[in-house]
Protein backbone atom coordinates (compact mmCIF):
# COMPACT_ATOMS: atom_id res chain seq x y z
CA UNK A 1 0.00 0.00 0.00
CA UNK A 2 1.30 3.41 -0.65
CA UNK A 3 1.29 5.78 2.24
CA UNK A 4 -1.81 7.46 2.85
CA UNK A 5 -2.18 11.26 3.73
CA UNK A 6 -2.50 11.37 7.69
CA UNK A 7 -5.91 12.48 8.97
CA UNK A 8 -6.92 15.05 11.25
CA UNK A 9 -5.96 13.21 14.29
CA UNK A 10 -3.00 12.38 13.85
CA UNK A 11 -2.32 12.23 17.26
CA UNK A 12 -4.57 8.72 18.09
CA UNK A 13 -2.06 5.86 17.48
CA UNK A 14 -3.51 3.54 14.74
CA UNK A 15 -3.56 0.66 16.63
CA UNK A 16 -3.13 -0.58 20.46
CA UNK A 17 -0.66 -2.88 21.54
CA UNK A 18 -2.32 -5.16 24.88
CA UNK A 19 -0.81 -6.93 27.09
CA UNK A 20 -1.96 -10.73 26.15
CA UNK A 21 -3.98 -11.75 29.32
CA UNK A 22 -5.01 -15.42 29.36
CA UNK A 23 -8.97 -15.52 30.46
CA UNK A 24 -8.69 -19.26 31.39
CA UNK A 25 -8.88 -19.55 35.49
CA UNK A 26 -6.95 -21.75 37.15
CA UNK A 27 -9.04 -24.18 37.91
CA UNK A 28 -10.54 -24.79 34.79
CA UNK A 29 -6.76 -25.43 33.58
CA UNK A 30 -6.80 -28.00 36.77
CA UNK A 31 -9.74 -29.73 35.43
CA UNK A 32 -8.63 -29.99 31.95
CA UNK A 33 -5.22 -31.69 33.52
CA UNK A 34 -7.09 -33.66 35.44
CA UNK A 35 -9.25 -35.34 32.90
CA UNK A 36 -5.96 -35.57 31.07
CA UNK A 37 -4.13 -37.33 33.18
CA UNK A 38 -6.92 -39.78 34.06
CA UNK A 39 -7.74 -40.93 30.34
CA UNK A 40 -3.81 -41.52 29.54
CA UNK A 41 -3.66 -43.40 33.64
CA UNK A 42 -6.88 -45.90 32.65
CA UNK A 43 -5.47 -46.38 28.72
CA UNK A 44 -2.73 -47.60 30.51
CA UNK A 45 -4.61 -50.08 32.60
CA UNK A 46 -6.28 -51.17 29.86
CA UNK A 47 -3.52 -51.98 27.92
CA UNK A 48 -1.70 -53.57 30.68
CA UNK A 49 -4.16 -55.49 31.19
CA UNK A 50 -4.10 -56.92 27.76
CA UNK A 51 -0.57 -57.37 27.41
CA UNK A 52 -0.44 -59.31 30.46
CA UNK A 53 -2.71 -61.70 29.31
CA UNK A 54 -0.84 -62.42 26.20
CA UNK A 55 2.64 -62.43 28.21
CA UNK A 56 1.66 -64.77 30.45
CA UNK A 57 -0.34 -66.59 27.26
CA UNK A 58 3.28 -66.31 25.65
CA UNK A 59 5.30 -67.77 28.65
CA UNK A 60 3.23 -70.39 29.47
CA UNK A 61 1.87 -71.48 25.95
CA UNK A 62 5.25 -71.22 23.97
CA UNK A 63 6.94 -73.74 27.09
CA UNK A 64 3.87 -76.04 26.07
CA UNK A 65 4.53 -76.08 22.26
CA UNK A 66 5.83 -78.97 20.68
CA UNK A 67 5.56 -80.55 17.38
CA UNK A 68 3.65 -83.20 19.54
CA UNK A 69 0.75 -80.60 20.04
CA UNK A 70 -0.40 -80.51 16.15
CA UNK A 71 0.51 -84.51 15.43
CA UNK A 72 -0.99 -86.33 18.04
CA UNK A 73 -4.28 -86.25 18.94
CA UNK A 74 -5.70 -84.96 22.50
CA UNK A 75 -4.99 -88.11 25.51
CA UNK A 76 -7.04 -89.43 27.43
CA UNK A 77 -7.50 -88.47 31.34
CA UNK A 78 -3.98 -90.06 33.06
CA UNK A 79 -2.64 -90.62 29.73
CA UNK A 80 1.21 -89.52 29.25
CA UNK A 81 1.94 -86.87 26.53
CA UNK A 82 -0.85 -86.04 23.80
CA UNK A 83 -1.42 -83.41 21.61
CA UNK A 84 -4.16 -81.46 19.81
CA UNK A 85 -4.29 -82.08 15.97
CA UNK A 86 -7.95 -83.48 16.51
CA UNK A 87 -9.23 -80.64 18.31
CA UNK A 88 -7.11 -77.96 16.32
CA UNK A 89 -8.72 -79.95 12.88
CA UNK A 90 -12.21 -80.12 14.46
CA UNK A 91 -12.34 -76.07 15.39
CA UNK A 92 -11.18 -75.47 11.75
CA UNK A 93 -14.00 -77.95 10.86
CA UNK A 94 -16.66 -76.38 12.33
CA UNK A 95 -15.56 -72.72 12.16
CA UNK A 96 -15.91 -73.49 7.91
CA UNK A 97 -19.10 -75.29 8.43
CA UNK A 98 -20.34 -71.67 10.23
CA UNK A 99 -19.02 -69.33 8.05
CA UNK A 100 -20.01 -71.53 4.87
CA UNK A 101 -23.72 -71.85 6.58
CA UNK A 102 -23.71 -67.96 7.60
CA UNK A 103 -21.93 -66.27 4.85
CA UNK A 104 -24.11 -66.10 1.84
CA UNK A 105 -27.54 -65.64 4.10
CA UNK A 106 -25.41 -62.87 5.81
CA UNK A 107 -24.80 -61.01 2.96
CA UNK A 108 -27.99 -62.02 1.01
CA UNK A 109 -29.90 -60.51 4.35
CA UNK A 110 -27.88 -57.47 4.32
CA UNK A 111 -27.72 -56.94 0.72
CA UNK A 112 -32.15 -57.21 1.06
CA UNK A 113 -32.05 -54.27 4.24
CA UNK A 114 -29.95 -51.93 2.25
CA UNK A 115 -30.92 -52.38 -1.47
CA UNK A 116 -34.36 -53.49 -1.26
CA UNK A 117 -35.73 -53.06 1.94
CA UNK A 118 -34.21 -49.78 2.72
CA UNK A 119 -36.71 -47.94 5.44
CA UNK A 120 -39.58 -50.31 5.58
CA UNK A 121 -41.40 -51.96 7.83
CA UNK A 122 -39.69 -55.25 7.10
CA UNK A 123 -36.58 -54.05 6.74
CA UNK A 124 -36.96 -52.60 10.60
CA UNK A 125 -38.33 -55.35 12.13
CA UNK A 126 -35.47 -57.33 10.37
CA UNK A 127 -32.80 -55.04 11.96
CA UNK A 128 -34.62 -55.51 15.34
CA UNK A 129 -34.58 -59.27 15.29
CA UNK A 130 -30.50 -59.07 13.77
CA UNK A 131 -30.04 -56.86 16.74
CA UNK A 132 -31.44 -59.16 19.26
CA UNK A 133 -29.71 -61.91 17.72
CA UNK A 134 -26.65 -59.78 18.23
CA UNK A 135 -26.64 -59.76 21.82
CA UNK A 136 -27.97 -62.99 22.72
CA UNK A 137 -26.10 -65.46 25.25
CA UNK A 138 -24.51 -67.34 22.96
CA UNK A 139 -25.59 -70.52 25.61
CA UNK A 140 -28.63 -70.39 24.59
CA UNK A 141 -28.10 -70.27 21.00
CA UNK A 142 -26.21 -74.15 22.02
CA UNK A 143 -29.82 -75.20 23.48
CA UNK A 144 -31.54 -74.17 20.94
CA UNK A 145 -29.62 -76.26 18.24
CA UNK A 146 -29.89 -78.59 20.78
CA UNK A 147 -33.02 -79.23 20.98
CA UNK A 148 -33.38 -78.46 16.94
CA UNK A 149 -30.51 -80.64 15.79
CA UNK A 150 -29.24 -82.97 18.19
CA UNK A 151 -32.39 -84.50 20.15
CA UNK A 152 -34.37 -85.07 17.24
CA UNK A 153 -31.16 -87.14 15.51
CA UNK A 154 -30.64 -89.18 18.82
CA UNK A 155 -26.70 -87.57 19.13
CA UNK A 156 -24.17 -84.69 19.15
CA UNK A 157 -22.66 -83.91 15.61
CA UNK A 158 -20.45 -81.66 13.98
CA UNK A 159 -22.94 -80.40 11.80
CA UNK A 160 -24.61 -79.07 14.96
CA UNK A 161 -22.55 -77.31 16.12
CA UNK A 162 -21.59 -75.61 12.94
CA UNK A 163 -24.77 -74.36 12.67
CA UNK A 164 -25.12 -73.08 16.27
CA UNK A 165 -21.72 -71.04 15.37
CA UNK A 166 -23.61 -70.08 12.06
CA UNK A 167 -25.98 -68.33 13.78
CA UNK A 168 -23.65 -66.55 16.04
CA UNK A 169 -21.95 -65.04 13.12
CA UNK A 170 -25.34 -64.51 11.23
CA UNK A 171 -26.03 -61.29 12.90
CA UNK A 172 -22.32 -59.80 12.54
CA UNK A 173 -22.21 -60.76 8.93
CA UNK A 174 -25.84 -58.91 8.04
CA UNK A 175 -24.85 -55.75 10.32
CA UNK A 176 -21.57 -55.17 8.65
CA UNK A 177 -22.96 -56.13 4.75
CA UNK A 178 -26.03 -53.65 5.60
CA UNK A 179 -23.51 -51.08 6.99
CA UNK A 180 -20.75 -51.17 4.01
CA UNK A 181 -22.86 -51.10 1.49
CA UNK A 182 -25.16 -47.97 3.19
CA UNK A 183 -21.40 -46.05 2.97
CA UNK A 184 -21.46 -46.80 -0.99
CA UNK A 185 -22.98 -43.41 -2.49
CA UNK A 186 -26.08 -43.31 -4.19
CA UNK A 187 -24.59 -41.74 -6.79
CA UNK A 188 -23.10 -44.82 -7.88
CA UNK A 189 -26.17 -47.16 -8.11
CA UNK A 190 -27.89 -43.73 -9.89
CA UNK A 191 -24.93 -44.15 -12.09
CA UNK A 192 -25.52 -47.87 -13.17
CA UNK A 193 -29.02 -47.69 -13.28
CA UNK A 194 -28.40 -44.46 -15.75
CA UNK A 195 -26.95 -47.40 -17.88
CA UNK A 196 -29.59 -49.17 -18.46
CA UNK A 197 -28.52 -51.87 -15.54
CA UNK A 198 -31.13 -53.96 -13.67
CA UNK A 199 -30.52 -53.66 -9.86
CA UNK A 200 -29.31 -57.16 -9.63
CA UNK A 201 -26.36 -56.05 -12.07
CA UNK A 202 -25.94 -53.07 -10.15
CA UNK A 203 -25.77 -54.74 -6.64
CA UNK A 204 -23.41 -57.51 -8.36
CA UNK A 205 -21.06 -55.60 -10.36
CA UNK A 206 -20.73 -52.05 -8.89
CA UNK A 207 -22.17 -51.96 -5.20
CA UNK A 208 -20.85 -55.25 -3.85
CA UNK A 209 -17.46 -53.91 -5.36
CA UNK A 210 -17.69 -50.94 -4.29
CA UNK A 211 -18.06 -52.50 -0.93
CA UNK A 212 -15.75 -55.30 -0.91
CA UNK A 213 -13.12 -54.61 1.26
CA UNK A 214 -15.77 -53.77 3.69
CA UNK A 215 -18.03 -56.78 3.23
CA UNK A 216 -14.98 -58.81 3.79
CA UNK A 217 -14.02 -57.39 6.48
CA UNK A 218 -17.25 -58.19 8.25
CA UNK A 219 -16.90 -61.99 7.49
CA UNK A 220 -13.44 -62.16 8.71
CA UNK A 221 -14.80 -60.27 12.15
CA UNK A 222 -17.64 -62.78 11.96
CA UNK A 223 -15.02 -65.92 11.48
CA UNK A 224 -12.82 -64.34 14.66
CA UNK A 225 -15.85 -64.27 16.69
CA UNK A 226 -16.65 -67.94 16.49
CA UNK A 227 -13.49 -69.39 16.63
CA UNK A 228 -13.34 -69.00 20.53
CA UNK A 229 -16.62 -69.63 20.73
CA UNK A 230 -17.47 -71.97 23.79
CA UNK A 231 -20.80 -72.38 25.09
CA UNK A 232 -22.80 -72.89 22.04
CA UNK A 233 -20.33 -76.10 21.17
CA UNK A 234 -21.22 -77.54 25.11
CA UNK A 235 -24.53 -78.88 23.86
CA UNK A 236 -23.54 -79.26 19.35
CA UNK A 237 -20.37 -80.85 18.99
CA UNK A 238 -19.44 -81.61 22.27
CA UNK A 239 -16.00 -82.71 22.55
CA UNK A 240 -13.56 -85.56 23.18
CA UNK A 241 -10.46 -87.56 23.26
CA UNK A 242 -10.57 -89.19 19.38
CA UNK A 243 -10.67 -88.33 15.71
CA UNK A 244 -13.97 -87.60 14.99
CA UNK A 245 -15.91 -89.44 12.01
CA UNK A 246 -15.36 -88.08 8.63
CA UNK A 247 -19.04 -87.85 8.61
CA UNK A 248 -19.15 -85.44 11.33
CA UNK A 249 -21.63 -87.51 13.55
CA UNK A 250 -20.83 -88.07 17.14
CA UNK A 251 -18.98 -85.43 19.35
CA UNK A 252 -16.32 -83.39 17.22
CA UNK A 253 -13.11 -82.33 19.45
CA UNK A 254 -12.30 -78.80 19.42
CA UNK A 255 -10.28 -76.10 20.42
CA UNK A 256 -12.50 -74.39 22.44
CA UNK A 257 -14.28 -76.89 24.72
CA UNK A 258 -10.92 -78.59 24.77
CA UNK A 259 -9.63 -75.67 26.99
CA UNK A 260 -12.49 -75.63 29.05
CA UNK A 261 -11.71 -79.35 30.42
CA UNK A 262 -8.33 -79.47 30.42
CA UNK A 263 -7.83 -76.12 31.85
CA UNK A 264 -9.52 -77.34 35.02
CA UNK A 265 -8.28 -81.07 35.14
CA UNK A 266 -5.78 -82.41 37.62
CA UNK A 267 -3.30 -83.52 34.69
CA UNK A 268 -0.18 -81.43 34.20
CA UNK A 269 -0.10 -82.31 30.57
CA UNK A 270 -3.97 -81.40 30.23
CA UNK A 271 -3.24 -78.03 31.78
CA UNK A 272 0.10 -77.55 29.42
CA UNK A 273 -1.80 -78.56 26.44
CA UNK A 274 -4.63 -76.12 28.06
CA UNK A 275 -2.01 -73.21 27.42
CA UNK A 276 -0.80 -74.59 23.88
CA UNK A 277 -4.44 -74.32 22.80
CA UNK A 278 -5.32 -71.10 24.16
CA UNK A 279 -1.77 -69.73 22.68
CA UNK A 280 -2.92 -71.22 19.35
CA UNK A 281 -6.15 -69.96 18.96
CA UNK A 282 -5.58 -66.39 20.17
CA UNK A 283 -3.03 -65.74 17.71
CA UNK A 284 -5.17 -67.55 15.34
CA UNK A 285 -7.90 -65.05 16.31
CA UNK A 286 -5.07 -62.04 16.27
CA UNK A 287 -4.09 -62.87 12.54
CA UNK A 288 -7.77 -62.79 11.70
CA UNK A 289 -7.79 -59.35 13.03
CA UNK A 290 -4.53 -58.43 11.34
CA UNK A 291 -5.67 -59.79 8.35
CA UNK A 292 -8.84 -57.53 8.43
CA UNK A 293 -7.31 -54.63 8.81
CA UNK A 294 -4.44 -54.97 6.22
CA UNK A 295 -7.37 -55.63 3.50
CA UNK A 296 -9.54 -52.79 4.72
CA UNK A 297 -6.37 -50.31 4.52
CA UNK A 298 -6.06 -51.69 1.07
CA UNK A 299 -9.29 -51.43 0.10
CA UNK A 300 -9.46 -47.70 1.13
CA UNK B 1 -25.55 -4.89 -21.63
CA UNK B 2 -24.79 -8.54 -20.85
CA UNK B 3 -22.10 -9.87 -19.59
CA UNK B 4 -22.14 -12.93 -21.24
CA UNK B 5 -20.30 -12.92 -24.78
CA UNK B 6 -22.24 -15.17 -27.82
CA UNK B 7 -19.72 -15.16 -30.23
CA UNK B 8 -19.20 -16.45 -33.52
CA UNK B 9 -22.37 -18.36 -33.71
CA UNK B 10 -23.15 -19.72 -36.69
CA UNK B 11 -26.16 -18.46 -38.36
CA UNK B 12 -29.48 -19.74 -36.71
CA UNK B 13 -30.74 -22.94 -37.70
CA UNK B 14 -34.47 -23.01 -38.84
CA UNK B 15 -36.37 -25.28 -36.47
CA UNK B 16 -38.89 -26.66 -38.76
CA UNK B 17 -36.34 -28.65 -40.61
CA UNK B 18 -34.97 -30.35 -37.66
CA UNK B 19 -36.44 -33.50 -36.35
CA UNK B 20 -37.98 -32.82 -32.61
CA UNK B 21 -36.38 -35.74 -30.09
CA UNK B 22 -38.17 -35.33 -26.89
CA UNK B 23 -41.65 -33.53 -26.66
CA UNK B 24 -42.19 -32.08 -23.14
CA UNK B 25 -45.85 -31.45 -22.51
CA UNK B 26 -47.77 -30.34 -19.45
CA UNK B 27 -45.54 -31.86 -17.29
CA UNK B 28 -45.85 -31.89 -13.25
CA UNK B 29 -43.49 -33.03 -10.94
CA UNK B 30 -43.59 -34.02 -7.16
CA UNK B 31 -41.42 -34.88 -4.05
CA UNK B 32 -43.74 -36.48 -2.39
CA UNK B 33 -46.88 -33.58 -1.33
CA UNK B 34 -44.40 -30.88 -2.71
CA UNK B 35 -45.26 -29.85 -6.41
CA UNK B 36 -41.34 -29.02 -7.75
CA UNK B 37 -42.13 -28.62 -11.69
CA UNK B 38 -45.25 -26.76 -12.70
CA UNK B 39 -46.74 -27.21 -16.22
CA UNK B 40 -43.67 -27.48 -18.36
CA UNK B 41 -43.68 -27.95 -21.81
CA UNK B 42 -40.53 -27.36 -24.22
CA UNK B 43 -38.64 -29.22 -27.26
CA UNK B 44 -35.66 -30.82 -27.88
CA UNK B 45 -34.04 -30.73 -31.24
CA UNK B 46 -31.98 -33.48 -32.68
CA UNK B 47 -28.32 -33.16 -32.45
CA UNK B 48 -28.64 -29.97 -30.48
CA UNK B 49 -27.39 -28.58 -26.98
CA UNK B 50 -30.00 -27.26 -25.44
CA UNK B 51 -29.04 -25.58 -21.68
CA UNK B 52 -31.17 -25.80 -18.74
CA UNK B 53 -30.33 -22.51 -16.87
CA UNK B 54 -31.55 -21.14 -13.89
CA UNK B 55 -31.11 -20.43 -9.78
CA UNK B 56 -30.74 -23.27 -7.24
CA UNK B 57 -33.77 -25.32 -6.97
CA UNK B 58 -35.63 -24.28 -9.95
CA UNK B 59 -35.92 -27.76 -11.40
CA UNK B 60 -33.24 -27.58 -13.90
CA UNK B 61 -31.97 -31.25 -12.49
CA UNK B 62 -35.35 -32.12 -11.66
CA UNK B 63 -37.00 -31.68 -15.33
CA UNK B 64 -33.17 -33.70 -16.34
CA UNK B 65 -33.80 -36.44 -14.30
CA UNK B 66 -37.29 -37.05 -15.64
CA UNK B 67 -35.95 -38.01 -18.98
CA UNK B 68 -34.23 -41.54 -18.36
CA UNK B 69 -36.64 -41.98 -15.59
CA UNK B 70 -34.23 -41.92 -12.90
CA UNK B 71 -36.20 -40.14 -10.16
CA UNK B 72 -38.05 -43.86 -10.22
CA UNK B 73 -35.66 -45.16 -8.28
CA UNK B 74 -37.32 -43.44 -5.55
CA UNK B 75 -40.87 -44.71 -4.87
CA UNK B 76 -41.79 -40.69 -3.27
CA UNK B 77 -41.22 -39.17 -6.51
CA UNK B 78 -43.38 -38.71 -9.41
CA UNK B 79 -44.12 -37.08 -12.91
CA UNK B 80 -47.63 -36.49 -14.32
CA UNK B 81 -47.89 -35.29 -18.01
CA UNK B 82 -45.96 -36.62 -21.23
CA UNK B 83 -42.56 -36.52 -22.42
CA UNK B 84 -42.59 -37.98 -26.03
CA UNK B 85 -39.75 -40.03 -27.54
CA UNK B 86 -40.03 -41.55 -30.75
CA UNK B 87 -43.96 -41.52 -30.74
CA UNK B 88 -43.95 -42.90 -26.96
CA UNK B 89 -44.86 -41.36 -23.62
CA UNK B 90 -41.85 -42.83 -21.46
CA UNK B 91 -43.48 -41.81 -18.19
CA UNK B 92 -46.23 -44.58 -19.09
CA UNK B 93 -45.68 -47.48 -16.49
CA UNK B 94 -44.89 -49.67 -19.63
CA UNK B 95 -41.81 -48.48 -20.56
CA UNK B 96 -39.28 -50.71 -19.75
CA UNK B 97 -36.79 -48.46 -17.85
CA UNK B 98 -33.64 -50.68 -18.73
CA UNK B 99 -34.17 -50.49 -22.48
CA UNK B 100 -34.96 -46.26 -22.06
CA UNK B 101 -32.14 -45.57 -19.87
CA UNK B 102 -29.67 -47.38 -22.53
CA UNK B 103 -31.43 -45.46 -25.10
CA UNK B 104 -31.20 -41.65 -23.23
CA UNK B 105 -27.47 -41.77 -21.42
CA UNK B 106 -26.76 -39.36 -18.06
CA UNK B 107 -23.54 -37.98 -16.92
CA UNK B 108 -23.59 -36.60 -13.67
CA UNK B 109 -22.20 -33.80 -11.19
CA UNK B 110 -19.53 -35.64 -9.53
CA UNK B 111 -17.65 -38.51 -11.58
CA UNK B 112 -19.01 -41.42 -10.69
CA UNK B 113 -16.28 -44.55 -12.01
CA UNK B 114 -17.27 -48.30 -11.18
CA UNK B 115 -14.90 -49.90 -9.05
CA UNK B 116 -13.79 -51.55 -12.00
CA UNK B 117 -10.75 -51.32 -14.66
CA UNK B 118 -11.50 -48.18 -16.78
CA UNK B 119 -12.01 -51.15 -19.71
CA UNK B 120 -14.29 -52.70 -17.61
CA UNK B 121 -15.92 -49.14 -17.31
CA UNK B 122 -16.82 -48.78 -20.42
CA UNK B 123 -17.16 -52.55 -21.43
CA UNK B 124 -20.05 -52.82 -18.59
CA UNK B 125 -22.50 -50.68 -20.29
CA UNK B 126 -21.53 -52.34 -23.94
CA UNK B 127 -22.02 -55.91 -22.79
CA UNK B 128 -25.45 -54.88 -20.72
CA UNK B 129 -27.68 -54.92 -24.28
CA UNK B 130 -24.90 -56.36 -26.77
CA UNK B 131 -23.47 -59.59 -27.50
CA UNK B 132 -19.95 -58.57 -28.81
CA UNK B 133 -16.78 -60.52 -29.38
CA UNK B 134 -13.58 -60.27 -27.69
CA UNK B 135 -12.61 -57.45 -30.75
CA UNK B 136 -15.05 -55.87 -31.29
CA UNK B 137 -15.40 -55.13 -27.65
CA UNK B 138 -12.12 -53.71 -27.72
CA UNK B 139 -12.56 -51.71 -30.34
CA UNK B 140 -15.56 -50.05 -28.63
CA UNK B 141 -13.68 -49.19 -26.16
CA UNK B 142 -11.28 -47.74 -28.05
CA UNK B 143 -13.56 -45.83 -29.94
CA UNK B 144 -15.15 -44.49 -27.14
CA UNK B 145 -12.05 -43.41 -24.89
CA UNK B 146 -11.08 -41.50 -28.43
CA UNK B 147 -13.90 -39.57 -28.93
CA UNK B 148 -13.98 -39.01 -24.79
CA UNK B 149 -10.43 -37.17 -25.40
CA UNK B 150 -9.42 -39.43 -23.20
CA UNK B 151 -7.22 -42.39 -25.04
CA UNK B 152 -3.90 -40.76 -25.09
CA UNK B 153 -3.87 -40.69 -21.25
CA UNK B 154 -5.12 -43.60 -20.33
CA UNK B 155 -4.08 -46.75 -23.42
CA UNK B 156 -1.24 -48.20 -21.26
CA UNK B 157 -3.05 -48.71 -18.41
CA UNK B 158 -6.60 -49.70 -19.50
CA UNK B 159 -6.45 -52.71 -17.01
CA UNK B 160 -5.91 -50.26 -14.13
CA UNK B 161 -8.73 -48.89 -11.60
CA UNK B 162 -10.94 -45.97 -13.43
CA UNK B 163 -10.73 -44.90 -9.45
CA UNK B 164 -7.03 -44.00 -9.78
CA UNK B 165 -7.90 -41.43 -12.34
CA UNK B 166 -7.71 -37.83 -11.77
CA UNK B 167 -11.37 -36.00 -11.07
CA UNK B 168 -11.38 -34.51 -15.21
CA UNK B 169 -10.43 -37.96 -16.37
CA UNK B 170 -12.87 -39.54 -14.73
CA UNK B 171 -15.57 -37.17 -15.84
CA UNK B 172 -14.31 -38.04 -19.43
CA UNK B 173 -14.49 -41.58 -17.89
CA UNK B 174 -17.80 -41.39 -17.34
CA UNK B 175 -18.61 -39.35 -20.55
CA UNK B 176 -17.05 -42.30 -23.21
CA UNK B 177 -18.98 -45.15 -20.77
CA UNK B 178 -21.74 -43.14 -22.19
CA UNK B 179 -21.09 -42.76 -25.75
CA UNK B 180 -19.79 -46.34 -25.64
CA UNK B 181 -23.32 -47.41 -25.58
CA UNK B 182 -24.34 -45.58 -28.60
CA UNK B 183 -27.47 -43.67 -26.72
CA UNK B 184 -29.50 -41.34 -28.81
CA UNK B 185 -29.56 -38.52 -26.41
CA UNK B 186 -27.20 -37.80 -23.75
CA UNK B 187 -28.38 -35.83 -20.39
CA UNK B 188 -25.29 -33.57 -18.35
CA UNK B 189 -26.10 -33.10 -14.83
CA UNK B 190 -23.83 -29.70 -14.41
CA UNK B 191 -20.81 -32.26 -15.92
CA UNK B 192 -17.98 -29.47 -15.24
CA UNK B 193 -19.40 -28.41 -11.93
CA UNK B 194 -16.77 -30.79 -9.69
CA UNK B 195 -13.77 -29.94 -12.51
CA UNK B 196 -11.25 -27.44 -12.47
CA UNK B 197 -10.83 -25.02 -15.26
CA UNK B 198 -8.74 -27.00 -17.39
CA UNK B 199 -11.04 -29.93 -17.64
CA UNK B 200 -14.10 -28.24 -17.97
CA UNK B 201 -12.31 -26.84 -21.18
CA UNK B 202 -11.89 -30.05 -21.91
CA UNK B 203 -15.23 -31.49 -21.47
CA UNK B 204 -16.62 -28.33 -23.01
CA UNK B 205 -14.76 -29.27 -26.63
CA UNK B 206 -16.08 -32.72 -26.01
CA UNK B 207 -19.60 -31.56 -26.22
CA UNK B 208 -19.32 -29.51 -29.09
CA UNK B 209 -17.46 -32.76 -30.65
CA UNK B 210 -20.56 -35.16 -29.65
CA UNK B 211 -23.11 -32.64 -30.71
CA UNK B 212 -22.79 -34.09 -34.25
CA UNK B 213 -23.99 -37.56 -33.07
CA UNK B 214 -26.47 -36.83 -30.30
CA UNK B 215 -28.91 -35.09 -29.08
CA UNK B 216 -27.50 -32.91 -26.17
CA UNK B 217 -29.31 -31.43 -22.55
CA UNK B 218 -26.91 -29.84 -20.30
CA UNK B 219 -28.02 -28.63 -16.85
CA UNK B 220 -25.54 -25.72 -16.13
CA UNK B 221 -25.55 -23.07 -13.33
CA UNK B 222 -22.69 -21.51 -15.56
CA UNK B 223 -24.07 -18.78 -17.49
CA UNK B 224 -20.86 -18.52 -19.60
CA UNK B 225 -20.97 -22.05 -19.94
CA UNK B 226 -24.27 -22.00 -21.47
CA UNK B 227 -23.29 -19.42 -24.25
CA UNK B 228 -20.41 -21.17 -25.15
CA UNK B 229 -21.88 -24.80 -25.75
CA UNK B 230 -25.40 -24.54 -26.25
CA UNK B 231 -27.87 -23.38 -29.46
CA UNK B 232 -30.94 -23.76 -27.57
CA UNK B 233 -31.33 -22.11 -23.62
CA UNK B 234 -34.45 -23.08 -21.55
CA UNK B 235 -34.70 -20.89 -18.66
CA UNK B 236 -36.34 -21.89 -15.53
CA UNK B 237 -37.90 -20.38 -12.23
CA UNK B 238 -39.34 -21.90 -9.20
CA UNK B 239 -40.62 -24.88 -10.93
CA UNK B 240 -41.95 -23.27 -14.19
CA UNK B 241 -40.23 -22.59 -17.77
CA UNK B 242 -40.38 -19.18 -17.70
CA UNK B 243 -38.64 -19.24 -21.93
CA UNK B 244 -36.83 -21.26 -23.98
CA UNK B 245 -35.12 -20.37 -27.74
CA UNK B 246 -31.99 -19.87 -29.48
CA UNK B 247 -29.06 -19.28 -26.78
CA UNK B 248 -28.41 -15.47 -28.32
CA UNK B 249 -31.83 -14.26 -28.31
CA UNK B 250 -32.04 -15.80 -24.37
CA UNK B 251 -28.91 -13.70 -23.32
CA UNK B 252 -29.08 -10.67 -25.89
CA UNK B 253 -32.85 -10.41 -26.20
CA UNK B 254 -34.98 -12.16 -23.58
CA UNK B 255 -38.71 -11.72 -23.96
CA UNK B 256 -39.27 -12.19 -20.35
CA UNK B 257 -38.33 -9.77 -17.53
CA UNK B 258 -37.20 -12.53 -14.87
CA UNK B 259 -34.79 -14.07 -17.72
CA UNK B 260 -33.33 -10.58 -18.04
CA UNK B 261 -32.52 -10.41 -14.57
CA UNK B 262 -30.79 -13.44 -14.29
CA UNK B 263 -28.76 -13.59 -17.19
CA UNK B 264 -27.73 -10.25 -16.46
CA UNK B 265 -26.94 -11.43 -12.68
CA UNK B 266 -29.67 -9.08 -11.18
CA UNK B 267 -30.30 -12.45 -9.17
CA UNK B 268 -29.56 -16.15 -9.11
Amino acid sequence: MTAAAPTASAAAPLYVVKPFVSRVSAARRARDKALKVLSVVFTGLGVFVLFWILGMLLVKGVSALSVDVFTKITPGPGTAGGGLANAIVGSILLTAIGMLIATPIGVLAGTYLAEYGKASKAADLVRFINDILLSAPSILIGLFVYTLLVLPFGGYSGWAGGVALAIIALPVIVRTTEDMLRLVPGQLREAGAALGAPPSIVIRHVTWRAARSGMITGVLLAMARIAGETAPLLFTALNNNFWFSPTLVGGVSNLPVTIYQFASAPYDNWQALAWAGSLIITFAILGLSVATRFILSKGN
Amino acid sequence: MSMVSVSDRPAELDLSKVPIRLDVKNLDFYYGQHKALKDVNLSFYDRQVTALIGPSGCGKSTLLRIFNRIYSLYPEQRATGEVILDGANILDPSIDLNELRARIGMVFQKPTPFPMSIYENIAFGVRLYEKVSRADLDQRVESALRRAALWDEVKDKLRQSGMGLSGGQQQRLCIARTIAQQPEIILFDEPTSALDPISTGKVEDLLEQLRSDFTIVIVTHNMQQAARISQRTAFMYLGELIEIGPTQSIFLNPTKKQTQDYVTGRFG
